[in-house]
């Protein structure tokens, strides 16, 4: 029987493959996206494997509701890069200083 | 080793393979296809947890909505992606070293864990056994019932982020032209015709 520690430990690697993504690809913001979707994934493999394994079916609900904000965050995302990309002609992340931030 | 632990390998290798292949490959569009495969195996993780209803919407939601969104964006966009590679092996290093920090913390985090004595009698909604209720049904009365309010939450929220998208990305464009419906009906053949008599071997 696989236990919770496994499921973990995938999540676990997920994760920090997600920011790794996010450190190597610094000026392409299509792939940090992709990385952030990979860390909101490994969370709700947690939630999940939590949930399946301590018999609370809450967890799971709770991973539904990551999977809406996921989406949303995906598609406000992706249109913020679509106006920038109209805007700037190009999507390098790295000298977006238009706000001075 | 029953066929379940060998599903889970197998799935978990599939996941945490593609998901570096996310984050390493140069070409966006293989990204997202590896992306694509990260989702599809990890709802091969879902399913072995007893979670189907979690694993068919990561499916429908994740690899049908959100990743032909950034295929769809990736495609659209006109980007040389060679370039902004360039400087991949630059921060390869640093992102190694972040990565391994984590990895070690949560690997200390997840070794020293243990349930706490009192968290079986903490469940908001223990889970009813599979033989008489399935996953999705009793999902489906916890959702409607305990968290209708948060549920419907959630669909605001999905509406904002439509709103929000079309919002951002509408514009409208001063430099073309454009039909005019009204204009055109209201349009009078009196005043866009005029009859010239014209002389023969004369002209305009």
């Amino acid at each position: 029987m696989i236990g919770l520690e496994h499921y973990l430990a995938v999540a676990a690697a997920l994760f920090v493959i997600g920011i790794f993504g996010i450190f190597l690809n610094r000026k392409n913001v299509i792939v940090i996206l992709m990385s952030i979707e990979l860390m909101l994934l490994a969370v709700n493999i947690n939630f999940v494997a939590f949930s399946s394994k301590s018999g609370d079916l809450v967890g799971q609900v709770f991973s539904l509701f990551i999977l809406t904000v996921a989406a949303a965050e995906a598609a406000i995302g992706l249109a913020i890069l679509v106006v920038f990309f109209r805007n700037r002609g190009t999507i390098e992340v790295e000298d977006a200083n238009v706000m001075k931030g | 080793m029953t066929v379940a632990a060998l599903a889970f390998y197998a799935f978990s290798i599939v996941t945490v393979a593609a998901a570096l292949m996310v984050t390493l490959s140069r070409n966006p569009v293989h990204s997202v296809l590896w992306l694509i495969l990260t989702f599809l195996s990890s709802a091969g993780l879902f399913v072995l947890l007893g979670a189907e209803f979690v694993a068919m919407l990561l499916i429908i939601v994740y690899v049908g909505a959100v990743a032909v969104l950034f295929l769809f964006v990736v495609m659209m966009l006109d980007v040389d992606f060679e370039e902004l590679k360039g400087q991949m092996v630059k921060y390869m290093p640093l992102g190694l070293l972040v990565g391994v920090v984590i990895l070690m913390q949560l690997a200390l985090g997840i070794g020293a864990w243990t349930s706490a004595d009192g968290a079986m009698g903490l469940h908001q909604a223990p889970t009813p056994d599979v033989a008489q209720v399935e996953n999705t049904r009793a999902l489906g009365m916890l959702i409607y019932d305990k968290y209708l309010y948060l549920f419907q939450l959630s669909g605001l929220i999905l509406l904002v982020a439509m709103i929000g998208a079309i919002v951002l990305t509408l514009r409208h464009r001063r430099d073309i032209k454009r039909q005019n419906v009204l204009h055109q009906m209201w349009r009078d053949p009196a005043k866009a015709l005029e009859m010239i008599d014209v002389k023969p071997g004369q002209g305009l």
